[in-house]
């Protein structure tokens, strides 16, 4: 009983929108028309108003008392909110996208909203499931299932609405690359399966070229929002590689500005580790044991897959949780007069020797400006007034956050919010930094800039440990690898 | 064994696999008329029937003890409190500025310890068993609450889930960042406001995850699993329904029974 | 626009008295939207966390408070309270702060505490406090006053509930002392306390779909 899907047509005249928080227009003045079938990968600086455009077309950009909007966008020759279940869309972020506690209501979701006869649900679920090669059993808990696993659910939740459009909003951001690939495979078997409109806003484009059939860039001029190229991969990423590898966007060969390698040898070793096993929490043990030095002037690059307890044994490494078994011992040139185990350090003794900045930018902010941040761990060291403004104002220089400083930091950008983070943990001129997944998301601009930060930390002698799935991001640095799991 | 479609885990006993609705409203029908009085017969007369639906019930000795310990801590005190500040009647064994300790109170208290467990300790064990889902489709396809706020509450329920999660990450954040020394209070207070700021953003995302697989629209909406209801969901409401009509009886009956809005209350 | 206001002086007045006047005719008043719901919803979540928190955390401070005077451990009632203020505050729709209240105290019941499913009762009767508060401001007041005397009314709301079903042995003394510390702490606790939340959350942009969020932070 499975009615084939008619792909949808997707058309902009004129079409603009600006939220009730923002004096730009996000969009202004947009004209496209994306053709039945047609797979599409939309470009743009961050600024250009792509996601707001692939919202806009989803039709959850929300009423009148949240954004103004002028021109049309049409699904089908239809305004998008009366189109529900001819697009679908997929999101950024795996956890929000999760809407039920198991994996087959979660599919079945999108069909109950549409009013499909409870008879046909099912069925749609198994076969949304197999389309996305999402091998796991029905009642499954979906808290349980990996990032790349939770973005093909979602996927399936939507291939189970039968839409004439899939509209991905940087899908794979989030993954690690295995789930990167898996995502990836799956949207193009769907495409295979249902034959529906793609449209697809990723900054690593390197795996959707091949899926594929039309490019278009976007970009903001004072006219509006202007179609700056549109045509074929070849002919867009000829016409406008360089450009569009400026902008953030990972472009196959032209790779982003790699740091030096080191000058130096490593330097003095500040902690080591023997027989050390790590645990999420006491009594089990994920991973070890290992045997390493951390070393002034180098980057520990701690490598290994999804869940295999990379960021534990980082944050063993950094004091905050306990080894399972094992020693971990910060030796006198980092301990100074304080205890051999980092863990038993107070927080204050941390701030000078062992920094963390950990994976999600939300955990850690705690003040209410940008400025206030900085200067959390310089107040906890009692430092003088002006040694606390001297710092914070060379941080906001040597980040560029010198324009948001009195912003609230939630209020900040992916990018910003990271690179405050970091800055945060600068602060307090630590011997040692760890950092888990500094380049996680971030698009090649901002990736660059980061690693590039952290090789000059390296080079001027921080001991740096580097947690990243991305193996590119430790070559960089010159990383010296720890393997964490098979 | 675990239907595919209603996917309900599996647990022991016979009580376990009843509807979500018929175990909120077997918790509510036991609660409510114990309530009307504070007397420590219909209590105790309650706790004992209570027995054999708590042994039925489904759960591990551990998983017991651990979610009612809030019910052990909190019978006591709350029958401190009577004890020290209750209705005084017969003869007054301590006074203290307000404090006053008589016959009367310390009946009172040990009717109030009986009856914090046999209000509770059902409704704790139902609860636990109950599946939020099974409840959800309970509530709209049978209850006939609005769809979109049964389903919408549901999504959002889940989020207690990654919360847990979150908090550990904002601990750890704090001792990496030089504040995890002192002001504990001050600290929990900016952990916890920390964590509403996370919430909120991933609901107002889900919120729109939820519109974009169309949920919030006018059409008609369909369930996906069915919620059903069996002659043994209306046995447990029927056994819920009697345990507290014998208790009152019993009370009634030995004149113990002291409504809780009467005049000696 | 209606010029039946009688006794306004000022434009302010005028303003307020002419946007109540058609008040409660608003239709988007009356339509939740799915965010609406679903923040509501988290938000009852968080404030389900501090409600098992506090029904840990209340002991201590309860036998320290009891001792001294009888009903006065009602000063610890505010933070069971907290979820009605809230959810009115950030929503600001017709039984938000009544939904709210309710979810947290279902939640709270099912994962499990000392009152079971009277909690239920607690949340439902403590919600319409403060949503017959808000009420009565017909939805359009969502400043400090009004927050606290929607505390207020939860805490009275709450006072009385616990009266009758928890302390019902207790005599007059405890009683009025137990209510005004109630109604005390729900005044403070809940409602300057969710103000302060209100306003922090706005500054932190979380609450940019919401009315909450935009008058606090002008356009960027």
């Amino acid at each position: 009983m499975t009615s084939p899907t008619t792909p949808a047509t997707l058309e902009a005249h004129g079409w603009g929108w600006r939220y009730a928080t923002r004096l730009r227009w996000a969009v202004r003045e947009v004209d496209l028309r994306i053709e039945p079938g047609e797979r599409v990968l939309l470009l743009g600086a961050s600024g250009s108003g792509k996601s707001t455009l692939l919202q806009g077309f989803g039709g959850v950009l929300g009423g009148a008392d949240e954004g103004e909007t002028h021109g049309a966008l049409r699904v089908d020759g239809r305004a998008p909110t009366e189109a529900r279940g001819r697009v679908g869309m997929v999101l950024q972020d795996p956890d929000t996208q999760t809407i039920l506690a198991r994996v087959g209501d979660d599919v079945a979701f999108g069909c109950e909203n549409l009013g499909v006869p409870r008879e046909e649900i099912w069925p749609r679920v198994r076969q949304a499931l197999d389309a996305v090669e999402l091998d796991v059993a029905l009642d499954r808990s979906t808290a349980a299932l990996s990032g790349g696993q939770k973005q093909r659910l979602a996927l399936a939740g939507v291939l189970a609405m039968r839409p004439g459009a899939i509209l991905l909003d940087e899908p794979t951001a989030n993954l690690d690359p295995q789930g990167v690939a898996d995502v990836r495979d799956a949207v193009s078997a769907a495409l295979d399966a249902t034959g529906a409109t793609l449209v697809v806003i990723e900054h690593r484009i390197d795996i959707w070229l091949p899926l594929v059939t039309r490019v278009i860039v976007l970009g903001a001029d004072p006219a509006g929002t202007v179609v700056l190229a549109d045509g074929t991969p070849e002919q867009v990423l000829g016409a406008r590689g360089a450009e569009l590898a400026a902008s953030g966007v990972w472009v196959p060969g032209h790779p982003p500005v790699v740091p030096p390698a080191p000058a130096q040898r490593p330097g003095e070793t500040l902690i080591e580790a023997r027989g050390l096993t790590v645990a999420r929490r006491r009594g089990l043990a994920i991973a070890g044991p290992f045997d390493l030095d951390v070393r002034a002037g180098e980057v520990v690059g701690v490598t290994g897959p999804n869940g295999a307890g990379k960021s534990t044994l980082g944050l063993t490494l950094a004091g905050l949780i306990p080894a399972e078994s094992g020693s971990v011992t910060a030796l006198p040139a980092l301990a100074s007069d304080e205890k051999a185990d980092p863990f038993r350090w107070s927080s204050r003794a941390l701030l000078t020797r062992i920094a963390t900045v950990l994976q999600t930018p939300e955990h850690q902010l705690l003040a209410t400006t940008v400025r206030d941040e900085l200067s959390v761990g310089p107040r906890a060291l009692r430092l003088s007034a002006e040694e606390i403004a001297t710092r914070t104002d060379e941080l906001l220089a040597r980040l560029r956050l010198a324009s948001v400083a009195d912003a609230n930091p939630y209020t900040l950008s992916g990018g910003e919010k990271r690179r405050l983070t970091v800055a945060a943990a600068l602060a307090t001129r630590p011997r040692m930094l760890v950092l888990d997944e500094p380049t996680f998301g971030q698009d090649a601009t901002t990736w660059a800039e980061l690693v590039g930060l952290i090789a000059r930390l390296r080079d001027e002698g921080t001991a740096v440990v580097a947690i990243s799935h991305d193996e590119a991001v430790l070559d960089a640095l010159h990383a010296r690898r720890v393997v964490v799991g098979r | 064994m675990i239907d595919p479609l209603t996917a309900r885990p599996d647990r022991p006993g016979p009580i376990a696999g009843r509807a979500a609705l018929a175990k909120l409203a077997a918790a509510l029908l036991i609660a409510l008329p114990l309530v009307l009085s504070i007397d420590v017969v219909s209590a105790s007369v309650a706790l004992l029937l209570e027995i054999p639906l708590l042994l039925l019930a489904g759960l591990g000795a551990r998983e017991f003890w651990t979610r009612t310990a809030v019910l052990w801590i909190a019978a006591p005190l709350g029958a401190v409190t009577i004890a020290l500040y209750g209705a005084t009647s017969g003869t007054i064994h301590l006074e203290w500025f307000v404090i006053r300790i008589s016959d009367g109170s310390l009946a009172l208290a040990a009717a109030t310890a009986v009856r914090v467990l046999a209000i509770g300790l059902p409704a704790v064990v139902l609860f636990v068993t109950v599946d939020p889902t099974d409840l959800a489709d309970g509530l709209a396809q049978r209850v006939r609450l609005p769809a979109r706020f049964v389903v919408g509450a549901l999504a959002g329920m889940r989020m207690l889930g990654l919360l847990t999660e979150d908090w550990r990450a904002l601990a750890l954040a704090r001792r990496a960042r030089g504040v995890a020394d002192q002001g504990r209070v001050r600290r929990a207070l900016g952990m916890a406001f920390a964590l509403f700021v996370l919430a909120i953003r991933r609901g107002s995302s889900l919120a729109t995850a939820m519109e974009a697989r169309g949920f919030g629209g006018t059409g008609p909406r369909s369930w996906a699993r069915e919620s059903t209801w069996d002659r043994r969901d209306t046995l447990l409401v029927i056994v819920a329904a009697i345990i507290p009509a014998i208790a009152i009886a019993v009370a009634v009956l030995t004149g113990a029974w002291n409504f809780i809005l009467g005049p000696t209350a | 626009m209606s010029t039946s206001t009688s006794g306004s002086t000022t434009g302010s007045a005028s303003a307020a008295a002419a946007s109540a006047s058609k008040g409660l005719g608003r239709p988007e008043l009356w339509r939740w939207r799915v965010v609406d719901i679903v923040v509501a919803s988290v938000i009852a979540v968080a404030c389900a966390v501090i409600f098992l928190l506090w029904n840990v955390g209340y002991e201590i401070p309860s036998t320290v408070l009891t001792p001294l005077l009888p009903g006065v451990q009602g000063l610890l009632a505010g933070p069971w309270l907290i979820a009605g203020v809230l959810g009115g505050l950030i929503i600001r729709k017709p039984g938000a702060a009544l939904y709210t209240e309710l979810v947290a105290a279902i939640i709270s019941a099912l994962v499990g505490n000392a009152w079971g499913p009277l909690t239920i009762v607690s949340g439902l009767v403590q919600g319409l406090g403060a949503e017959l508060i808000f009420l009565l401001f017909v939805y359009g007041v969502w400043r400090l006053p009004v927050a606290m005397l929607a505390g207020a009314g939860a805490g009275l709301a709450c006072g009385i509930n616990d009266r009758i079903l928890w302390y019902a042995g207790a005599d007059t003394l405890f009683t009025t002392v137990y209510i005004v510390s109630t109604t005390v702490s729900g005044a403070v606790i809940a409602g300057l306390g969710a103000w302060l939340i209100a306003r922090g959350l706005a500054a932190t942009g979380a609450l940019s779909r919401f009315a909450a969020g935009r008058e606090v932070t002008a356009r960027v």
